[in-house]
C-alpha cells in the first residue's frame, strides 16, 4: 500500500507540489496525468526518496520513508523498480551487463544463474538477440524494454515508470504500455505509470489520478474518471486547447 | 542577494566535505571494487604515461638549459645535476604530473560521472538499493592514490634524463658529475616528500574531479560547466595544496 500524504515540494519560490494526497493499492495499476511540468516525475522521485519533501509524508507498506535510515531506505527501494523517461542504462555495458548488474551487486547467484535469469527478462521483453549490444546500438524503445527487464529481474513488489514513452512512435509507444500490462497482470504488481498517453492509458491501468496545479484534483477507477464532468478533467482527457487549464 | 550567495557558498563547501569523508569511507572499507580500481589505475595511469613523458622531459630539459648559465656565473655548474633532480622531486615532479592528470584524466572523470548524473545513470544505480561512491568514486580516489606517486616518479626520472641530454650532451658537462653531485644532495626525505605530495595531490583530483560530476547541473551546458570547474579548482587546489605540503613535509 503506498500512502502519499499532505506532500509539498518548493524549488525556490515556486511550489510545485502544494499538499498532495494519494492512496494506491496493492495490485492496483495507477495513470499519473496531469500538464507537463505539473510534477508528476517530481512526486515519483519522492516515493522512491530521491528528493525529500519540505512537508508531508510518503508512507509505503506503513514505512514513513522520511524516516528511514539508509540502510532501510537501501533495502525498501530494492522493493521497488523505476523505469526512468531515459532508460537510465549504463551507457559503458552492453545490454546483458545492464540487466545482470543488480544480480551481480545485490546476490549471491552464481553467473550461470545470472545468465539464466537475465536471458528470461530479455526474452520476456523480446530483446535476447541484443544481449551483447551497447544501449547507443539500439533504438528507443528498444531502451525503454531493457529498462524493463533490468527493473523486472530484481522481482520488485511495486514498479514506478516515469513517461516510459516519451519520444517514441505510437505503434511502439501502444507495443510498451501492452508490455507493461501484461508483466503487470502475470506478477500482480502495484504500478504508478506517469503517461501522457491518452487515451490508451485508459485500456491499461485500473485507476488514475490527475495532478493539477500540485495538488490531485480527482483520483478514481478509469471509467469514473472518464465520465467525470470536472472541466479541467475533460479539457486534459479530451486534448481540448479552449478550457479552465490555463497553459504556456 | 549576496546573503544567498554566501549560504549557497558555504552550503556547497559543507557538501563537498561530507562527499569526501564519504567517499574516503567507502574507498578504505569493504567491497572494494577492485575491477573498476584496475581498470581506472589504467585509465588515469597507464594511458597518462605519454603525456607525463613528454612534458617531463621537457621539463627537465629547459631546467637544465636555464639553470646552466645562472650556475656558471658563479662557478658551480657542476651542481646542474643536484639543481634538477631536487627541483623535480621535491616540486615539479608531483605539481606537474598531478596537472596533467587533471587535465587528462581528472577531466574526463567530471564528465563521465556528469553525464551520468544527467541520464539518471546515478539514481538508476542509487534505486538498486547500491551506493553510487562506492562505484563511481571510490574507484577513482584509489586509483588516483596509486597512479600519482608512480606517474610523479616516472616524470622525474624523464625529466632527469631530458637534463641529461642538455646539460651532458648538448653543454658538454662530465655525465659523472651530473649523476654524482645528485647522488649526493638528494635525500631519502626528498624523495618521500615527492611521495606524500603525489599521493595526496591524487586524493585532492579525485575528491574534486567526482564531486563535480556527481554534483553536475543538468543539460551539456552543466555538464561542460562541471568539467570546467573541476579542472580550474583542482589545479587552483593543487598549487595552493602544495605550498602547505612543503611547508609540512620539507
Amino acid at each position: 500500500m503506498i500512502f502519499i500524504e499532505n506532500l509539498w515540494k518548493s524549488f525556490g519560490q515556486q511550489e510545485v507540489l502544494r499538499g498532495v494526497s494519494l492512496h494506491v493499492e496493492p495490485g492496483v495499476f495507477t495513470a499519473l496525468i496531469g500538464m507537463s511540468g505539473s510534477g508528476k516525475s517530481l512526486l515519483l522521485k519522492h516515493l522512491v526518496g530521491l528528493i525529500e519533501p519540505d512537508r508531508g509524508s510518503v508512507i509505503i507498506d506503513g514505512k514513513n520513508l522520511s524516516q528511514l535510515s539508509r540502510t532501510e531506505l537501501e533495502e525498501l527501494r530494492s522493493r521497488i523498480g523505476f523505469v526512468f523517461q531515459s532508460g537510465a542504462l549504463f551507457d559503458s555495458m552492453t545490454i546483458f551487463d545492464n540487466v545482470a548488474f543488480p544480480l551481480r551487486e545485490k546476490t549471491k547467484l552464481s553467473e550461470s544463474e545470472i545468465q539464466k535469469k537475465v536471458m528470461d527478462e530479455l526474452a520476456q521483453v523480446g530483446l535476447a538477440e541484443a544481449c551483447e549490444k551497447y544501449p547507443a546500438q539500439i533504438s528507443g524503445g528498444m531502451i525503454k524494454r531493457v529498462a524493463l527487464a533490468r527493473t523486472l529481474v530484481q522481482s520488485p513488489e511495486i514498479i514506478l515508470f516515469d513517461e516510459p514513452t516519451t519520444g517514441l512512435d505510437p505503434i511502439v509507444s501502444r507495443s510498451i504500455l501492452q508490455l507493461f500490462n501484461e508483466v503487470h497482470q502475470r506478477r500482480n504488481l502495484t504500478g504508478i505509470l506517469v503517461s501522457h498517453e491518452i487515451p490508451d492509458i485508459f485500456d491499461i491501468v485500473q485507476q488514475i489520478a490527475m495532478l493539477h496545479e500540485g495538488i490531485i484534483i480527482a483520483s478514481g477507477a478509469t471509467e469514473e474518471i472518464r465520465a467525470s464532468s470536472d472541466p479541467i478533467i475533460q479539457q486534459f482527457v479530451n486534448g481540448n486547447p479552449e478550457g479552465p487549464i490555463r497553459y504556456r | 542577494m549576496l546573503g544567498e550567495s554566501v549560504i549557497a557558498q558555504i552550503s556547497n563547501l559543507g557538501r563537498a566535505g561530507t562527499f569526501a569523508l564519504q567517499a574516503i569511507a567507502c574507498s578504505i572499507t569493504p567491497p572494494i571494487k577492485f575491477y573498476r580500481v584496475l581498470k581506472q589505475i589504467r585509465f588515469v595511469g597507464w594511458k597518462s604515461i605519454p603525456v607525463i613523458c613528454l612534458t617531463g622531459i621537457f621539463t627537465g630539459m629547459v631546467l637544465a638549459l636555464q639553470g646552466h648559465p645562472t650556475l656558471r656565473k658563479v662557478g658551480s655548474e657542476a651542481f646542474i645535476g643536484p639543481l634538477v633532480a631536487l627541483s623535480l622531486i621535491r616540486e615539479l615532479g608531483p605539481v606537474l604530473s598531478a596537472l596533467m592528470v587533471t587535465g587528462r584524466a581528472g577531466s574526463s572523470i567530471a564528465a563521465e560521472i556528469g553525464i551520468m548524473r544527467t541520464q539518471d545513470q546515478i539514481d538508476a544505480m542509487a534505486l538498486m538499493g547500491l551506493n553510487p561512491l562506492r562505484y563511481l568514486v571510490a574507484p577513482n580516489l584509489i586509483a588516483l592514490f596509486i597512479a600519482m606517486p608512480l606517474l610523479a616518479a616516472l616524470f622525474d626520472v624523464v625529466a632527469i634524463f631530458g637534463g641529461y641530454l642538455v646539460a651532458v650532451r648538448m653543454l658538454g658537462l662530465n655525465a659523472g658529475t651530473y649523476f654524482g653531485q645528485m647522488n649526493n644532495y638528494v635525500e631519502l626525505k626528498d624523495v618521500l616528500g615527492g611521495l606524500y605530495k603525489s599521493m595526496s595531490f591524487g586524493i585532492l583530483i579525485g575528491w574534486v574531479c567526482c564531486f563535480k560530476g556527481y554534483y553536475s547541473r543538468f543539460g551539456a551546458e552543466g555538464v561542460s560547466a562541471a568539467t570546467t570547474e573541476a579542472v580550474v579548482n583542482a589545479s587552483v587546489l593543487i598549487l595552493v595544496w602544495d605550498y602547505f605540503m612543503t611547508s609540512l613535509v620539507f
